[in-house]
């Protein structure tokens, strides 16, 4: 009955194998097995949006799909989304750096979910508005901020992610 | 772990789908987007045996056009794929203007349409926007397949045609006639919830802004889709007034099975209802205006 299945995927870049059981949540999966425990766990049923990754580089909610629904696919979750740069030291992206800037966070246990769902926005949308940044969100729930402050993480994110071409 | 043990199985061809589904029969559950049946699991509300993955059939994601002109679309086919899509906004505009309504972003990302039909929450948005166009759901089995029109397909409260050993495998949607305007409107408590009411209106106006044609469609107002067919006859043969609309939204209410909930009183239901109505009413006539 509990028969293990095996999980080849890629996490930030990395290649990993594993056998779990295929009850296993992506997101259980990510934090147990991989030890990558940035993916935050709220709800457990796909409303408050903390477990939130990418999924071939889309957001997806890790807590309502099976990690076994993983194999061959790409996940990034925000452990990966800081670079290295030239010295080996670990730099922000301009994202995680916007929301220490405008204060987009208290507690930050919803933050890493809020991370995830707006680096895919924003990559889509270069100059987006407030109206369309609290849409993107819609999915995200979070009780300290009152959200304002998250859309001005947002929107200041925007600004330092246009390409230096503009 | 929050789900039950159960035997996972990721056929990789429909034919195998199909034999699994024939010999498992009741003891499978089909996992699609997953954006309904894993909270369901988590809760261990919905405990499977045999869980039938089928995410591997890619096949079965696809948007075209078929002989008729009808659009075809595979019933594995992504919420994000149909809200993005250039075939589905200017030959399926009510379901472009639709699809944003549908839950979050990370939701749509995953859900697929076959998974919605097959689900059949009355207050699910592509049901009603399916009910409302006319669409036609394709099933298979190991013996063969079948259509059953949208309006047929929905029986109950998650109840549906589909027999255990079959799977929707495509939707066709039928184009609108030339000068059909169209909307759907919904309220919900905050943007992406469940809505507490929704409407979908199609209005077929001829060269002299007459009446041909009409239907109106609520979600989350029955068990299933609620056509509102004497409302929508009232329409018939008449030129658009404010108070042929009145009549209309006070008309279709009766066909509503409003029930109260902590979010809304049934006096507020039927409030929203007319509001909804007119509002989806003049909306669907000035775009037909516009076509026509």
């Amino acid at each position: 009955m509990t028969s293990k299945y095996p999980v080849s995927l890629k996490v930030n870049g990395r290649a990993f194998n594993r056998e779990v059981e295929p009850r296993m949540l992506l997101s259980d999966f990510l934090r147990h097995e991989l030890k990558l425990t940035g993916t935050h766990v709220g709800c457990e049923q796909g409303v408050c949006g903390a477990c939130t990754v990418l999924l071939d580089g889309l957001p997806v909610r890790s807590c309502i799909m099976l990690a076994v629904q993983a194999d061959g696919h790409t996940i990034q979750t925000v452990e990966g989304l800081a670079t290295t740069d030239a010295n080996n030291q670990l730099q922000m992206h301009p994202l995680q750096v916007a929301f220490w800037e405008a204060h987009g966070l208290q507690c930050g246990f919803c933050t890493p979910g809020f991370l995830m769902t707006l680096v895919s926005f924003l990559q889509e949308k270069q100059n987006p508005t407030e109206e369309e940044i609290r849409e993107a969100i819609s999915g995200n729930l979070c009780r300290c901020t009152g959200y304002q402050h998250i859309v001005d993480a947002a929107l200041l994110a925007a600004e330092k992610m246009k390409p230096l071409t503009e | 772990m929050k789900p039950a043990p159960f035997e996972y199985l990721a056929p990789d061809s429909l034919s195998s789908t199909l034999e699994i589904l024939a010999e498992n029969g009741d003891e499978a559950k089909l996992l699609a987007g997953g954006q309904s049946l894993i909270p369901a699991m988590n809760f261990r509300l919905v405990q499977p045996t045999v869980l039938v993955d089928l995410n591997r059939l890619s096949d079965l994601a696809y948007i075209k056009r078929g002989n008729s002109g009808d659009m075809l679309i595979g019933s594995l086919t992504r919420h994000h794929q149909l809200e993005k899509d250039p075939q589905v906004r200017n030959h399926l505009p009510l379901i472009h203007e639709a699809m944003p309504l549908i839950a979050h972003p990370q939701i749509r990302n995953r859900g697929t349409i076959g998974g919605s039909l097959a689900h059949a929450d009355p207050a699910a948005e592509l049901p009603v926007l399916l009910v409302a166009l006319d669409g036609r759901i394709r099933m298979r089995n190991r013996s063969g397949e079948r259509w059953v029109e949208a309006k047929d397909f929905f029986q109950g409260i998650f109840t549906t045609a589909l027999a255990d050993d079959e799977i929707i495998v495509e939707i066709s949607i039928p184009r609108m006639p030339n000068g059909t305007g169209y909307s759907f409107v919904e309220f919900a408590r905050r943007k992406g919830d469940y809505a507490l009411l929704g409407v979908a209106v199609l209005i077929t106006l001829d060269a002299k802004a007459v009446c041909r044609q009409a239907r109106i469609v609520y979600l989350n107002a029955g068990e299933t889709p609620v056509i509102a067919q004497s409302a929508a006859g009232l329409l018939l043969n008449e030129e658009r007034s404010e108070n042929l609309l009145e009549a209309v939204a006070k008309d279709a209410e009766k066909e509503l099975s409003l029930t109260g909930n902590i979010h809304a009183s049934v006096p507020y239901l039927r409030h929203l209802s007319r509001v909804l109505t007119i509002r989806a009413l003049n909306k669907a006539f000035d775009r037909a205006t516009q076509s026509a």
